[in-house]
């Protein structure tokens, strides 16, 4: 069962832009285990788009750098050539984009989609290709699916082709399915439809699947473990309880505090982070939160290391100075006030 | 809740009149066909008979899905698309189809904020140009522009030093800063605010939220807010209409709507919202319904949620049901209500924000038919469901 099935250690990712280099992604380590929903949060601009598109082979251009290993059962994804990419690519790991639109061709038939995406890896007839691609799209909840096969992206729904995109994953069974933002332009009611359906396929394939998200409300409804990113780092990581209720990083206490929640009455001010993210060409020294955090003090001009601070939970980790009781005080306060007032954005 | 807080478009005891008032408002946008002479065949619905009414320094928010309506209605409210039926009035002005020149006085009273602070700015314009516009338009003298640019930009959180920067140059919650300092440019009485903070990260929606919330305080401000989900609608709405292909299914005030929500359409809303707490949600009952929004072209006979919703039964295909008040100016058009029992059902009265073409039965099976006539400076158009209960009209 916990058999790893995706090992990324140290990855860096940086792009060479007329700014300077943009360091996108600094020493990111994960693993994903068979069976597992990993959840990665941020805000935009925290890496965490990139460091799951550089596991696709998406990233790579002249502009930009890599460095680490991301080991897919073994084999190197970051170091791969591209014909290994493209063997691995579809069968091995494959993706689900935010936007079904534009990650669908507009000029063809959707079964034929799916069609090329199988016999690009299985030596099998179309007759038979076409044949999983109906049955795939008839379990992702698509109904008709022998007609709807037929018909072109256009013709479909957001959510169902978003369904579309999911039966396409899945038709190779990879070990790895990532998934990046895959409901955020869908309605809640059909959001919470797609969820289901990640869930129970996750569940019955037993892949892992890697859940890209900045709603919290869905990484508490489908993650078993949560790493949270800031300005291309981890900050903090652990299992969903664990970042829920005993969140150790002060931007996770912000995260979690500006979050609304429909089931309780509202608090007169929402608790907001103050300021903003920061720029990726000038990240600052030391801890990149410490100009928006309230808790920061001397130390924080060097960078902590991302490591386990709670003697009964080693595997939640965060990258943090301050002492665990000292976290777990404060963050009562901020709690009760809210993290801060609202600062002015400068 | 007050009495003058309901949302009930009939003259208010403390004779207050309501700032923005809309009476069956609904606007079609046809659809030609394709050969040369370009016929109408048919008719997208997208605002299908909606009343309102918003007082002074209230909020009211509405909350839908895509392809709802919610938007179409937002830019019907402030005059940017002329409805094709019902009447619109501005405090005691009926704006429904005045033109450019006579509209001018009611642009500066009612504003406009934006979902994408992106494209909603001129991406060749300075700050102080895009802020200071609207003043000189309105008659603010040009000596007097660059400081009162600078004082807004202030009071919406900006540098002011940054007057001569251009859009791009900021950050996503500072450009949706900018949008909303001119929009109060004007000095406005009313805005509204389409999906303000959707295109935000959450801890920079927090940050706008408050702002907005600030603002209505100082400037004694009414808003209107258009968003997709019930969660962020929550923190400043005094009354929240909930609205699904073209009609409103429920209106409430705002807290109650979350304890006490009596349409079908409501709960399935906030029992989609995930909720940020991993225990909850195991433990929480959730009700995911199925299928999809129908197409607003033809939209169903009857109760236009009944192909999703779970209680509908017979009637429910075939009469529109009209919006039912109960206690407290909670209005809700359902054949089938939740959480509310017999003696409620029983005191529930037919609102005269009721659509034109909701049958006469309420909830409970009482028969309560619409007062006679239609009101007063009310025209229907002919396209309407009222007049051809199927809804199948303009199917093409």
């Amino acid at each position: 069962m916990d058999e790893q099935l995706l090992e990324v250690q140290d990855l860096e990712v940086a792009f060479a832009t007329e700014d300077g280099l943009v360091r996108a992604v600094s020493g990111v380590s994960f693993t994903v285990s068979r069976g597992e929903v990993v959840a990665i949060v941020g805000e935009s601009g925290s890496g965490k788009s990139v460091t799951v598109m550089t596991l696709m082979g998406l990233t790579r251009s002249p502009n930009s750098r890599f460095a680490g290993t991301a080991r897919l059962r073994g084999e190197d994804l970051v170091s791969a050539s591209e014909e290994q990419l493209e063997d691995i690519r579809g069968k091995e790991i494959a993706m689900i984009f935010q936007d079904p639109i534009s990650s669908l061709s507009p000029v063809q038939r959707v079964g034929a989609q799916i069609v090329e995406q199988i016999r690009a890896h299985e030596n099998i007839s179309k007759a038979a290709a076409l044949d999983r691609a109906i049955e795939l799209m008839g379990r992702v909840g698509i109904p008709n699916a022998r007609e709807r096969a037929r018909a072109y992206p256009h013709e479909f729904s957001g959510g169902m082709r978003q369904r579309v995109m999911i039966a396409m994953a899945l038709s190779l069974s990879p070990s790895v399915l990532i998934a990046d933002e895959p409901t955020t332009a869908l309605d809640v009611t059909i959001q919470a439809q797609i969820l289901d359906e990640i869930r129970q396929l996750s569940a019955e394939s037993d892949a892992g699947v890697i859940f890209v998200t900045h709603d919290l409300g869905v990484v508490a409804d489908i993650a078993d473990r949560v790493l949270v990113m800031y300005a291309g780092r981890l900050v903090e990581q652990g299992t969903v309880d664990e970042i829920f209720y005993d969140p150790q990083h002060p931007y996770t206490w912000g995260l979690l505090g500006s979050v609304t929640r429909v089931d309780r009455d509202p608090p007169r001010r929402l608790p907001a982070i103050p300021g903003q993210p920061p720029s990726l060409v000038a990240t600052p020294e030391g801890c990149a939160f410490r100009p928006r955090c309230p808790h920061a003090f001397d130390r924080c001009r060097e960078l902590p290391p991302l490591a386990p601070r709670l003697a009964e939970a080693p595997g939640h980790l965060d990258r943090c100075w301050l002492a665990p009781s000292d976290k777990r005080a404060r963050r009562e306060v901020a709690g009760r006030i809210g993290l801060s007032e609202e600062a002015a954005a400068s | 809740m007050t009495e003058n807080d309901t949302l009930v478009a009939r003259p208010q005891p403390d004779g207050q009149q309501p700032l923005l008032q809309a009476e069956h408002v609904q606007l079609f946008f046809p659809i030609r066909s394709g050969d040369l002479i370009g016929r109408t065949i048919g008719a997208v619905h997208a605002v299908d008979d909606v009343s309102l009414s918003l007082m002074e320094g209230h909020t009211l928010g509405i909350v839908g899905e895509s392809g709802c309506g919610k938007s179409t209605l937002a830019r019907c409210l402030v005059r940017l698309l002329e409805p094709t039926g019902g009447t619109l009035r501005f405090h005691d002005t009926d704006i429904t189809h005045l033109g450019r020149k006579s509209l001018q006085p009611f642009r500066r009273e009612v504003q406009l904020v934006f979902q994408d602070p992106v494209s909603s700015l001129n991406p060749r314009k300075r700050v102080g140009q895009i802020v200071g516009t609207p003043m000189r338009l309105h008659g603010v003298r040009r000596g007097e522009v660059p400081s009162r640019v600078r004082e807004l930009l202030e009071r919406v959180g900006l540098n002011p030093e940054h007057v001569n920067r251009f859009p791009h140059e900021f950050s996503g919650g500072q450009r949706q800063r900018i949008g909303v300092a001119r929009a109060l440019a004007t000095n406005p009485r009313l805005i509204v605010l389409d999906e303000p903070v959707s295109a935000l990260d959450v801890s920079i929606q927090a940050q706008v939220i408050n702002l907005l919330d600030d603002l209505q305080d100082d400037f004694n401000l009414s808003y209107v807010f258009i968003a997709h989900d019930l969660s962020v609608v929550r923190h400043f709405s005094d009354q929240i209409a909930v609205m699904y292909l073209g009609k409103f299914m429920e209106v409430s005030p705002a807290a109650e709507l979350y304890h006490k929500p009596i349409h079908p359409y409501t709960e399935a809303l906030l029992s989609a919202i995930p909720i940020p707490d991993p225990r909850e949600n195991r433990d929480r009952e959730r009700r995911v319904i199925g299928g999809e929004p129908p197409n607003p072209i033809s939209p169903p006979p009857g109760c236009r949620f009944h192909t999703r919703c779970p209680r509908a039964t017979d009637i429910c295909k075939e009469v529109e049901p009209p919006l039912a008040e109960y206690a407290e100016g909670h209005l809700a058009a359902c054949h089938h209500p939740l959480n509310v029992g017999s003696a409620e059902i029983s005191a529930a009265t037919r609102s005269p924000l009721s659509p034109l073409s909701a049958g006469s039965v309420m909830p409970g099976g009482r028969e309560e038919a619409a007062p006679g006539t239609p009101l007063p400076g009310v025209s229907r158009v002919t396209a309407g469901p009222g007049e051809s209960p199927d809804g199948q009209d303009g199917a093409g």
